[in-house]
């Protein structure tokens, strides 16, 4: 026997992890808050879910025939931006504005600055908040067409219940009202290992220890915070993108120590009722620099790890 | 700093553990190059026609850092060609056409061990090397003032997937063990001695337990560390087994320790018993596409071939054939490749076994950082490496990199990772020599 075996240099096996399994995993997380959101705000916004998804997806996958690149729409990122962007989204929202958001989130944020793993801000964020300064108060949610469908309650007088913000069954963007659906999904990405605890954990941590402060020591008031508004789901799955948040623990920490005092310093002090986006906007600017200064000691260069 | 250092969990595949080690008959030819160590490769000592017996010097050690070569099997040496090593390089090889009688050279005796420098020259007459898969002459170990050891560690660890031939020694070679740790202990005065493994392996702990307490010269302690992938990385067992940290580009001995491997120990004991120097290697041979798994104790320049054969042959094409395991062995370009002194392991993989990923775009979602054992940032070092930034991949300490592809083995997006940290090191080193010689 003297036919060629592949040379190759090791190591010979890998852990079977791929970019699209991570992505299919945040999409299964993501499926909870959808039908939520289908239940509480009616199948429109189904439609403006699949709109989404559908435009991220056929704008890669057109953006990169068109300039000739290898088809990356296989891993599902895209999918994953078209969702989140539409659960960002009030449930009224037009639907060319739909498409337009889409766009600047695929093509503007992603692809025009190399595609996958070189945005330096996360698209979905970056194509909410453009629509909301764009489009104005198209984007919040200020026009009811019913009951449900109203402004944030961050924009509110009175409050609703804890219980009511947990289950979600009031005004808000699509994916963000139901804190029970999004904590389900949340807990799948930390399960199977998608994300870590550090971003979550601290990024709300910080919103309720501000806004209990803030609320006169009122524990209710400040988990009413919490729960109502984009926090759950921008600490879940918007902040922990991996492209723009650092690497190591430490980096996540500070990282989102940073967004949620921004977060509430916008809530309380700025001109706009949510500041979850403008605060994961912010700080993704940041990382490159939170992940040098928060670098691992390499072993064997002298002092601790 | 962290009691454990991280690394990943890889799948065992220990699946020839508790099967005894099997000895091949004298195969027809063997085929023995002269470098199986790292330093320069052995002198010829024969030419074409001569008569050997087993334990025959064939090549003797050029230098300080090299080491001497023996026939393995009785014959006559048929030819010497050039043999293609690993590294690309080529060494002058002896092919011994066997007698079949495996007839035992009448020169060879029990070396005569008293001190330190009687040991250090017994070491370096018998050939040995690091069995683990470095091959770094042993004897350049133990040439160091007795006053700078503080501890033996021996290196049981065996983290690498299919690999069990250190499992199987540790079984069976305890008092091979014994006799070589009591003659290096009494010869260099060390006071401690470590002997690490990974908690996978229950017997072999049993076995180098009731081993350790037959020793009276110095104290042996047995540590079962976690199965966690690469605990057999020296820098790494050091670590763990005392707690020290060998700075970037040193050695053990300037953290006060020698490491060897099990089997060198074992390889040592059996030397200074009987003379007879490094001549077979128990080697595993496993791997999806060999019929029937083992180990075998097989005499070294047997080609994989017949090693193959002695495991029922082949059920499958393999797509790669390697030297070591799957982490950090290396793949041999067909069968006519021969046993090395280094060999622990010969794997035949399936397309199946060593299917990779296609390699994507990185999302940079930090797993190649985070599972570093040394805390290195491999996707930074391949950026560094990429636009060729010297400044930044010192920066990046890249040559802290042990090699033992942790980053890989996790990328989502399979790149090239400790590729391109083993590209940096060796681009470092240039630059150096070329900054060197411009002045």
């Amino acid at each position: 026997m003297s036919s060629l075996t592949k040379l190759m240099i090791s190591p010979h096996i890998h852990c079977g992890r791929s970019t699209g399994g991570i992505m299919r995993d945040v999409l299964i997380a993501l499926l909870p808050a959808t039908l939520a959101g289908t239940l509480i705000f009616g199948l429109r916004a189904l439609l403006v879910v699949l709109v989404c998804v559908a435009a991220c997806v056929l704008f890669e996958l057109l953006f990169n025939l068109i300039t000739k690149q290898a088809q990356t729409v296989g891993d599902l990122s895209a999918a994953v931006t078209g969702l989140l962007l539409a659960l960002n989204l009030p449930v009224n929202i037009p639907i060319w504005q739909c498409v337009v958001g889409s766009l600047f989130a695929i093509v503007v944020v992603k692809c025009l600055f190399g595609g996958i793993g070189n945005n330096l801000v996360n698209p979905a964020i970056t194509a909410r908040v453009f629509m909301l300064v764009a489009f104005g108060s198209l984007a919040i949610p200020a026009f009811p067409v019913d009951a449900v469908a109203s402004a944030t309650p961050l924009a509110a007088e009175q409050m609703p219940s804890l219980m009511t913000l947990f289950l979600g069954n009031y005004g808000g963007a699509i994916g963000e009202t139901s804190t029970l659906a999004l904590l389900i999904g949340g807990i799948y990405l930390l399960v199977r290992r998608v994300i870590t605890w550090h971003i979550p954990v601290v990024f709300i941590g910080t919103v309720f220890v501000f806004s209990f402060f803030m609320e006169g020591f009122d524990a209710v008031r400040a988990l009413s915070m919490v729960m109502a508004g984009g926090l759950v789901i921008g600490a879940f799955f918007m902040a922990t993108d991996y492209v723009t948040s650092p690497a190591t623990p430490w980096g996540k920490v500070l990282f989102a120590l940073g967004a949620g005092l921004f977060t509430c310093l916008i809530r309380y002090f700025g001109n706009y009722p949510e500041g979850v986006s403008f605060a994961i906007l912010f700080m993704n600017i940041l990382t490159p620099y939170i992940g040098r200064w928060t670098r691992r000691k390499v072993f064997g260069t002298g002092g601790d790890k | 700093m962290a009691r454990y250092l991280k690394g990943i969990h890889v799948p065992h595949r220990k699946n020839t553990a508790n099967k005894p080690a099997v000895r091949m008959d004298a195969p027809q030819t063997v085929t023995i190059p002269m470098a199986m160590h790292i330093g320069k490769p052995a002198t010829l000592a024969v030419k074409v026609g001569d008569l050997v017996k087993v334990g025959t010097k064939i090549g003797e050690a050029n230098g300080a850092v090299s080491a001497n070569v023996y026939a393995s099997v009785s014959g006559k040496v048929n030819k010497i060609e050039d043999c293609l090593l690993s590294n690309g390089a080529t060494a002058p090889a002896v092919v011994i056409e066997s007698d079949g009688a495996m007839s035992v050279d009448e020169t060879l005796a029990a070396p005569t061990v008293t001190d330190r420098q009687s040991l250090v020259d017994a070491l370096k007459e018998s050939g040995i090397v690091g069995l683990g898969g470095a091959g770094f002459p042993t004897h350049v170990k133990f040439d160091v003032d007795p006053a700078r050891i503080d501890y033996l560690i021996i290196n049981g660890a065996e983290c690498e997937p299919y690999v069990t031939s250190d499992t199987v020694t540790m079984l069976t070679r305890g008092d091979d063990m014994a006799y070589a740790i009591e003659t290096i202990a009494r010869c260099l005065g060390i006071g401690k001695v470590i002997i690490g493994i990974e908690n996978n392996k229950k017997e072999a702990i049993a076995a180098m337990r009731a081993m350790a307490a037959s020793v009276s010269v110095c104290d042996v302690q047995v540590t079962s560390l976690p199965s966690v992938y690469p605990q057999g990385g020296e820098k790494v067992l050091v670590y763990h087994a005392t707690g020290r940290v060998i700075p970037m580009g040193k050695l053990p001995i300037d953290a006060g320790c020698v490491v060897i491997n099990c089997t060198t120990l074992a390889t040592i004991g059996a030397y200074l018993r009987t003379g007879m120097p490094l001549v077979e290697k128990c080697v595993t041979v496993d791997g999806g596409a060999v019929a029937q798994p083992q180990n075998v104790i097989a005499p070294i320049g047997t080609s994989i071939e017949a090693l193959f054969a002695f495991c029922g042959g082949l059920k499958e094409q393999p797509t790669k054939i390697l030297y070591g395991g799957p982490m950090m062995g290396i793949t041999v370009p067909n069968a006519d490749a021969p046993v090395l002194k280094n060999t622990n392991a010969v794997l035949a993989l399936t397309e199946k076994e060593a299917k990779l990923p296609k390699t994507t775009a990185c999302i940079r979602c930090g797993a190649c950082v985070n599972n570093c054992p040394f805390g290195l940032a491999p996707a930074a070092i391949s950026r560094a490496y990429d636009s060729r930034n010297a400044d930044e991949l010192v920066e990046l300490a890249v040559d802290a990199c042990m090699e033992c592809g942790c980053c890989s083995y996790v990328c989502p997006a399979n790149r090239p990772l400790v590729q391109k940290n083993k590209l940096s090191k060796q681009f470092l080193k240039e630059k150096r020599v070329k900054e060197a010689n411009k002045q």
